[in-house]
């Protein structure tokens, strides 16, 4: 069998509609095109009625209660609203909030804007494997922490956090606990019946579902309050403004339906797919997994490889679709943050690829993949002045380099 | 949905163009990349999104850089207000009485925080009162936002006197051109403003999308903080086929604007003459307005009550603003144009588009003339 390049293994940016998604959002840009505010005609509420079953799909994958759910337009979207919202609301029990080195821009943006109006923040460095010591977690807790936010699965090196035990921290001092889970859904089980978790932000385009789409989940047992960010019509309980797409919200509704009925099987074939696939890297001599590899969802295979120049590295591997970090921030060219918070030199958080693989991903897509990589590496390595010094023995760390 | 009823709440939403769709779906299937990634996909992406850039910046005479993507037309004015608040911390904003509740709300937001909010009152025809706009520029103000037609009567205002007035007292002016793109000219620099919303859904365009139309000397502070996309103004993955869709819905109305408002201000001015003749009082009429809108009440006749009695017949209108039709407040725009509360209880919007015809306005008026004459016949017998 054939394979179609460049192969899809960037499932991590962005996943593709699945077409029973796509089949269900179109009646809804079509006959069903009500504005689901309008309470006065049926067209009104006929779109209501399926962003409320659409509620339900989405409460159900995550054991929720559909009223925690509230619409936004995708998950920096929720992670705005939840960490903005929450710290605005509850500043008057204290202006400390602690957060992860390793965060999306989304979080550690929005923190650091919070900063500038007067909050302060720990960014908590992770473990070399890339997870969280519970023991430093628990001594940046201050008197005046009023907030944290983890994410439970990394972007770029997919590790699993332990939220739950995280989330028992938090619990026991009083910090409201938000949590991005964007890279969670339809890859691990999450029960916020038991979780103890306040706030947690959710995407579709990552499992399958539309663009533009997403929800914050907010506890209502104990009730969790949150200052609006967007203000007008007074939609989703006042908490989040604005018109809702309606076919975008089938869209996540549907996406995660398939998620919480497939993800068990698809996940064992996905860590099939991905063992096959570091399997064959590790035939390559001096390449290194970037962070732990129990803690970590099945899709992903973060993989540095020594003596290569990324740029060089992205340009040879033009027929596999592959981020050099993570989507949001590979338009420039600083080595991942993310990879360097994990004490990965430069160089080799540089010369780093991220393989996510998905639901559409098929065999010979991986066995393409780890051929093209051997034969290309090869390459690259044949030009490599450095490589040549490695292999004479030289340590180049103990090299001083001269300045032209 | 049992019944295919008339849609007559175009002003609501619209329904969306199959040329629109047809755009779209690629986007939602094969086109599936992340715009800011660096491989194919992603490129694809891109390309996409700043074609839809150009055409949107086309329809409104504006530069493709000086659209900035949003979610909606709700996001794109709570950017304009909350984000140039941020920039002029001690300085007032004014706002008219007749904003869309996703205006005059992050305002009444950054009043409770301690900013200067002032508004401009409107006369009785729902004009901007240049008497009040003046005495509002008299304090040290750093942005106008004035609609440019109102979503419930339709009327349109002077924007670009407005603004030339808003520039003198050096504030900048900000418009809500939602409700106007597509049924009138729209043109940002005509219009001489800094930002102008405008909104996807309206203009049979997919739901999902919207833009700031941001001239550079107006600096904001972004809402949504991440991954840096819209050059930092707006973050958060790109919604690609809802763009798109927007893109091609703001061409296509370019394109057709003139053939098809001819014939939506004439279906409109015979629903206008049948209603008065039932004894309808009709708002704004005396002013500019949209050609599709028409905003009225029966002295006597409660609206939601009516509302519910077309819906029985098969008539999908508004009592008020789709947004604000939860409550049973009388609309905020007809009070602030000085109308009794009581009458103002009464009004119904009936907005078309190009998809009306007619023949349903006739019907629609037999209907409006038969649950008249019940309603009077209850009230009668009531008393």
């Amino acid at each position: 069998m054939s394979v179609h390049t460049p192969i899809y293994l960037d499932y991590s940016a962005t996943t593709p509609t699945d077409p029973r998604v796509a089949e269900k959002m179109i009646p809804y840009l079509t006959e069903h095109f009500g504005n689901p505010a309008s309470r006065s005609h049926p067209f009104g509420w006929t779109a209501e009625k399926a962003v409320e079953n659409a509620r339900e799909e989405v409460a159900k994958l995550v054991n929720a209660d559909p009223r925690e759910i509230v619409w936004t337009s995708g998950a920096t979207e929720s992670n705005n609203l939840a960490i903005k919202g929450a710290a605005n609301f509850y500043s008057g029990k204290g202006k400390h909030i602690i957060t992860i080195q390793t965060e999306h821009k989304a979080v550690i943006d929005t923190v650091r804007e919070l900063e500038r109006v007067g909050f302060e923040a720990t960014y908590l460095a992770p473990e070399p494997d890339g997870l969280i010591d519970l023991e430093k977690f628990k001594a940046a807790i201050r008197p005046d922490t009023v907030l944290a936010s983890v994410m439970l699965v990394n972007n770029e090196i997919g590790v699993i956090q332990d939220i739950e035990a995280i989330g028992n921290i938090c619990r026991e001092n009083g910090v409201i606990f938000h949590v991005d889970a964007a890279q969670a859904t339809g890859k691990v089980v999450i029960d916020l019946e038991k979780l103890p978790v306040d706030l947690m932000s959710f995407s579709a385009h990552k499992t399958y579902g539309p663009k533009g789409i997403g929800a914050l989940y907010v506890r209502r047992k104990p009730r969790i309050r949150i200052e609006a960010q967007m203000h007008g019509g007074g939609h989703e309980r006042g908490m989040r403004s604005g018109t809702l797409a309606t076919h975008q919200i089938v869209g996540m509704g549907e996406a995660f339906r398939i998620a919480r009925e497939e993800m068990e099987l698809e996940n064992a074939r996905i860590r099939r797919l991905r063992d096959r696939l570091l399997n064959g890297l590790q035939d390559i001599d001096e390449v290194y997994v970037n962070g732990d590899l129990k803690h970590r969802v099945p899709h992903n295979l973060n993989i540095s490889f020594n003596f290569v120049e990324g740029e060089s590295l992205i340009m040879a591997v033009k027929d596999i679709a592959v981020s050099s970090g993570s989507a949001c921030t590979s338009a420039s060219l600083e080595p991942s943050y993310v990879l360097r918070a994990l004490g990965r030199s430069d160089e080799l958080a540089h010369s780093s690829i991220r393989f996510s693989i998905g639901r559409f991903t098929t065999e010979e897509d991986i066995d393409y993949t780890i051929d093209l990589m051997k034969s290309k590496i090869g390459k690259l390595r044949e030009l490599s002045p450095l490589w040549e010094m490695h292999l004479e023995g030289v340590d180049l760390s103990k090299v001083e380099w001269a300045a032209h | 949905m049992t019944t295919v009823a008339t849609y007559f709440d175009n002003n609501g939403t619209t329904l969306l163009d199959p040329r629109v769709l047809e755009a779209m779906l690629p986007y939602l299937s094969q086109q599936y990349g992340n715009a800011t990634s660096r491989h194919i996909y992603g490129r694809s992406a891109r390309h996409a999104i700043e074609h839809a850039r150009e055409q949107i910046g086309d329809a409104v005479g504006a530069h493709p850089s000086q659209v900035v993507m949003t979610g909606s037309g709700t996001e794109s004015n709570n950017l304009a207000i909350t984000g140039v608040a941020a920039m002029n911390e001690g300085r007032a904003i004014a706002i008219s009485a007749i904003e869309h509740p996703c205006v005059t709300r992050p305002a009444m937001a950054l009043q409770k925080r301690g900013s200067i909010i002032n508004t401009i009152g409107v006369d009785a025809d729902g004009k901007i009162d240049d008497a009040s706009l003046l005495h509002c520029l008299q304090m040290d103000t750093s942005l106008v936002s004035v609609m440019l037609a109102n979503n419930e009567t339709g009327v349109i205002q002077d924007i670009a006197n407005i603004a030339e007035a808003a520039r003198i007292h050096h504030a900048f002016m900000h418009t809500d051109a939602v409700q106007a793109l597509g049924k009138i000219k729209v043109d940002f620099s005509d219009l001489n403003v800094h930002a102008m919303t405008l909104s996807s859904h309206k203009i049979y365009g997919p739901q999902g999308a919207g833009a700031l139309i941001l001239d550079k000397r107006l600096d904001i502070q972004p809402l949504l903080l991440g991954g840096g996309q819209e050059k930092g103004l707006r973050s958060g993955t790109e919604n690609v086929a809802a763009i798109v869709g927007f893109g091609i819905a703001c061409e296509l109305i370019s394109r057709e604007l003139l053939q098809h408002t001819v014939a939506i201000r004439q279906m409109r001015d015979y629903l206008e003459q049948g209603l008065k003749q039932l004894g309808a009082i009709i708002f704004g009429n005396k002013v500019d307005r949209l050609p599709n809108t028409s905003f009225f009440a029966i002295p006597g006749i409660e609206g939601e009550t009516m509302v519910m009695a077309l819906d029985r017949k098969g008539f999908a209108v508004a009592s008020g603003s789709a947004c604000s039709s939860d409550s049973t407040e009388p609309s905020h725009v007809l009070l602030a144009m000085g109308i009794d509360k009581d009458l103002a209880r009464g009004a119904i919007r009936v907005s078309l588009s190009s998809n009306n015809t007619l023949e349903e306005i006739k019907t629609f008026l037999v209907a409006l003339q038969g649950e008249l004459n019940r309603l009077k016949q209850l009230t009668a017998m009531a008393i």
